[in-house]
């Protein structure tokens, strides 16, 4: 256990795979409670039996925006308060290179940034009140251009980022963290089929966003990344779309 | 159903260790009480009750709770200033008391370090001042109290109803005191003549207050944590005595008498003295501010009594605003235990002792003289109280938890007790143990039948498990 966790009470959204599910396991492992959401609770039920006085699961589809507010307070009755909450849901969608398809970006845009909107809004007003509490998006380093490989997941993260800056320009100054986290390929479900050969473990990933999650700002998850994208973000666009950088 | 997530507050106890996180409702109508309790039930939610938040730990605040704020419920009913009755909403504050009265010759007849508690909580805890030698707790001077149950009943208690004293002390658990009949004190000027003594030990210490214990009207005793050997318990004991006046309409019944200034020597502000006190808190600091503290108390005014007013002398802690905050970042925690006057000489010395070995010397100690009440929940013993502030940092809260306990031990063993308005250290066990198991089990079935869903909670009540369903 870490005494950084122990007794933090956090909510991560989409738990089930990926980044999501390796949060909850280090948050539990540290001590903390977190309150767990998937639409596959079979998934979480592995965690919340190793440690089911800290783990409690809840079954919800972020595409259910209007269940929400309920769902929210559910949790934050559970844990007795909410300190941390972790928007992990995101889907990315293998698009072709001349694919423009409205169902696949639909639900991108569902899932990436309206459930992130429902979810995140209602810790935004509970910490405004409250005046305490960090709340973390999960971006990527793909919202910093608009790159040609897949537009909708580019512009979805790159909503994220806006979103979450604007969210921090409210909160900060009432004493609440807002962290946005730019992660490179991760080893994940997600980038499984992409075939990344130098993607990020995701242990690692979960452990240097757990590092961030009181330091309010924007953080990339490698200083590697931090150079490459501080550079290809001021490419200016005639020179960046001859590049063809996917 | 939900509650408004945009009702949600952060509280801390006055000692400002812990906060929770809360829904903020602060009614003013009677009716709005009834609607509150029905909205708790049809929400499956729990009720804190909070009024200024004085209380040192974790009394006033719930997590996720409804937290019910009684602050605006503060209006002076009726005050007949031939008797000194007043009856007021629970919400009034003991400045307000005050400022009422005080012209027409009456102060409340206890009050505490401070004159910001309402009468809501004050009852809840049952608070005591520095005359609780003489005048008990502030539950023997109410005449009446209106108490709404969290079961619906709606009754008014009185002296000759057991309840009375069950519903008073009881942290405000098992009913929502509304309204509050108090018979004030009459007075015959807005000074009392204060005699100040150094005591140079513990010896003195009690006998000097079994000396004044049939004259004064009030006792005091300031204790130097610091001092060890033949010094041990060495401080400055006051006592205070209303005095008579021969004008009719004295001066300094009147409130521009008694108010505190707002600057030290006419010109330096006292709004910013706690950032120079937070310069001196540390052990260094208050090492050295304690010995000075004696040592001039020694030299100056030694056995010379002088008036003040009543506001000066009864609330102390209202002499440097927000001085809590010289505790930042950490916040503090008060221990105060209760002994019988037997064993008090010997478990305080311990205390001292168990609290120099741990180097976590009280940066304040403050003693006074008690007698037993017949409240559920009293904190009255025969014996004295000794009042203790601990710095809380990030790397001392589990030595001085440790301490607590300890002298905790020390307490129970002599049959002492302690005061919910202070406690942040107890344990169920603890508490148990210094109220007695049978006002216990009392309290667990008026618990069960006023409180039938387990409405009436705060962090306090969830940590001693004062809800027998628990």
């Amino acid at each position: 256990m870490s005494l950084k966790l122990i007794g933090t009470k956090a909510i991560v959204i989409g738990a089930s795979s990926g980044i999501g599910a390796e949060l909850a396991k280090q948050l539990a492992e540290g001590g903390a409670l977190v309150a767990t959401i998937a639409r596959r609770t079979d998934r979480l039920q592995l965690l919340s039996d190793r440690y089911p006085e800290r783990v409690f699961p809840f079954a919800h589809d972020v595409n259910n925006i209007a269940e929400v507010p309920d769902l929210f307070q559910k949790c934050t009755d559970t844990l007795t308060g909410l300190d941390l909450i972790i928007y992990c849901s995101g889907v990315m969608p293998q698009v072709g290179p001349h694919e423009y398809s409205t169902d696949k970006d639909i639900d991108m845009v569902n899932v990436n940034m309206s459930g992130a909107v429902a979810w995140l809004n209602c810790a935004a007003t509970r910490m405004e009140g409250t005046g305490h509490g960090s709340i973390i998006g999960i971006g990527s380093v793909a919202g910093d251009r608009g790159r040609s490989g897949n537009p909708v997941y580019a512009a979805s993260k790159a909503f994220m980022h806006t979103y979450m800056e604007a969210l921090r320009n409210r909160l900060a100054r009432k004493g609440v963290k807002v962290v946005t986290i730019k992660p490179g390929p991760v080893q994940t479900e997600m980038t499984a089929a992409l075939g990344i050969s130098n993607a990020m473990p995701v242990e690692k990933a979960a452990q240097l966003i757990l590092h961030y999650k009181d330091r309010t700002g924007e953080h990339y998850l490698s200083p590697v990344h931090r150079i490459i994208f501080y550079i290809i973000k001021r490419i200016p666009s005639p020179i960046f779309r001859r590049l063809n950088l996917k | 159903m939900n509650l408004p997530l945009d009702r949600l507050t952060n509280v801390t106890g006055f000692g400002m260790i812990t906060g929770a996180d809360g829904y903020l409702f602060r009614p003013t109508q009677v009716e709005e009480f009834y609607e509150i309790l029905q909205l708790a039930k049809s929400t499956g939610r729990q009720i804190t009750m909070r009024g200024s938040g004085r209380s040192y730990g974790d009394a006033n605040i719930g997590s996720e709770s409804i937290l019910l704020d009684i602050t605006r419920f503060n209006q002076i009913l009726s005050f007949d200033p031939q008797t000194g009755v007043i009856d007021c909403q629970a919400g009034v504050t003991i400045e307000q008391l005050w400022r009422h009265t005080l012209e027409s010759s009456f102060w409340p007849p206890v009050v505490s370090g401070t004159m910001f508690p309402t009468m809501g909580g004050a009852l809840g805890m049952n608070l005591h001042g520095k005359n609780a030698f003489k005048a008990g707790p502030i539950g023997n001077h109410v005449i009446e109290i209106e108490v709404l149950f969290p079961n619906g009943e709606h009754s008014v208690l009185t002296q000759s109803d057991p309840l009375f004293f069950q519903v008073i002390s009881t942290a405000g658990l098992l009913g929502i005191i509304l309204r509050v009949k108090l018979q004030m004190h009459q007075i015959n000027s807005g000074d009392v003549r204060v005699l100040p003594l150094s005591i140079p030990n513990w010896d003195a210490q009690f006998k000097t207050f079994e000396n004044f214990r049939n004259e004064a009207d009030y006792m005091v005793s300031w204790i130097d944590c610091f001092a060890r050997g033949k010094s041990a318990g060495r401080g400055d004991f006051h006592a205070a005595y209303y005095m008579d006046e021969p004008s009719q309409f004295p001066i300094t019944l009147r409130p521009e008498h008694q108010d505190l200034p707002d600057t030290i020597m006419g010109f330096f502000p006292k709004s910013v003295v706690w950032r120079f006190i937070k310069r001196l808190n540390n052990r260094t600091g208050m090492r050295f501010t304690n010995w000075a503290k004696h040592t001039s108390g020694k030299i100056l005014g030694n056995g010379k009594p002088h008036p003040l007013s009543l506001v000066g002398f009864n609330f102390l802690l209202d002499y440097v605003p927000n001085w809590r905050n010289s505790y930042l970042p950490g916040g503090f925690i008060q221990y105060q235990s209760f002994v019988p006057a037997e064993q008090a000489p010997r478990v305080f010395a311990q205390q001292l002792e168990l609290q120099q070995a741990a180097k976590l010397e009280s940066f304040l100690g403050v003693m006074k003289r008690h007698v037993p009440d017949n409240f559920l929940f009293s904190h009255g013993v025969d014996g004295y109280s000794l009042a203790l502030d601990f710095k809380i940092t990030k790397t001392n809260k589990e030595s001085v938890w440790k301490l607590a306990h300890q002298m905790n031990e020390l307490v129970l063993a002599a049959g002492g007790r302690f005061y919910l308005a202070k406690d942040s250290t107890l344990t169920p066990d603890h508490f148990t143990q210094s109220i007695g198991p049978e006002s216990f089990q009392t309290y667990a079935q008026l618990k069960l039948r006023l409180d039938p869903d387990s409405i009436l909670t705060s962090d306090l009540a969830r940590r001693l498990h004062l809800d027998p369903r628990d």
